[in-house]
């Protein structure tokens, strides 16, 4: 399974982005395979529709599970009906690493 | 003074089909009128006919008043008998609606994540695996 993290950096210490469609960077982390990519998010600068594209841009990686601080309100509906789960973790000084560390003890 | 905004009415799950057609005219006569259901009529009828709640119950997951759903269930129950009876198409489509899944809270890692409703209810949580979890209490304003 595909597992999207919004992050603010490029790199593992970087913390959790709390916006979702206007995070800096998202992390794809697959495990199947344990590996972890960053993506520069490209609708960063978006003038508006940044959440719908997201969305898109994410179901195209077929990602079925987004971490995140905050979801805003045309997304909800769309990830329902993708499919997508949603977790928002409201703790801003989370890392990337900190979470990818959670997913990987899962158990 | 434009009206007073309305609630926005909580759904579970979109509809399985965009509408109904009618089929075998037997007056010969095209009926090419279409009727637009609106989501919360959908819902309404769904949580109303088929699951047999009553109107308080229904309104209660709708997160709206019980005279607001009486309204909402009377106006889907006219615009189904007038496509039933005027052989018009019916399509789904529209209101002032959002759609909402369980959420649960977890707390071993402070997350919170959301779960379908038509699937089992989930024993970890999605983020850290722990099985502290709770189902999120959100409050009715209404209530």
């Amino acid at each position: 399974m595909k597992i999207a993290i919004t992050a603010s950096g490029n790199h593992p210490e970087a913390t959790l982005d709390q916006r979702f469609a206007r995070c800096a960077w998202f992390v794809i982390y697959d495990d199947a395979t344990q590996s972890t990519e960053f993506i520069a998010n490209p609708n960063l600068n978006a003038v508006e529709g940044a959440g719908p594209a997201a969305v898109q841009f994410l179901a195209s990686l077929q990602v079925q599970k987004i971490v995140s601080g905050e979801f805003g309100a045309k997304i909800k509906p769309l990830l329902d009906n993708l499919k997508i789960q949603m977790v928002v973790m409201k703790q801003p000084e989370t890392t990337v690493a900190g979470i990818l560390n959670l997913l990987q003890n899962q158990n | 003074m434009s009206p007073r905004p309305k609630r926005l009415r909580r759904m579970s799950k979109p509809p399985v089909i965009a509408g109904l057609k009618p089929y075998g005219i037997t007056d010969g006569m095209p009926h090419n009128q279409t009727i637009f259901l609106h989501f919360e009529e959908y819902e309404a009828i769904r949580l109303c006919d088929v699951e047999q709640m009553n109107h308080a119950d229904a309104a209660l997951e709708m997160g709206i008043s019980r005279p607001t759903l009486t309204r909402i269930y009377a106006s889907a129950r006219g615009k189904i008998g007038q496509a039933l009876v005027l052989g018009q198409t019916l399509i789904i489509e529209g209101g002032k609606v959002y759609f909402d899944s369980h959420w649960f809270t977890c707390a071993g890692c402070g997350c919170y994540f959301n779960h379908a409703h038509d699937e089992p209810h989930p024993e970890r949580c999605a983020l850290c695996g722990s099985r502290h979890i709770s189902p999120f209490q959100y409050e009715n304003p209404q209530n």
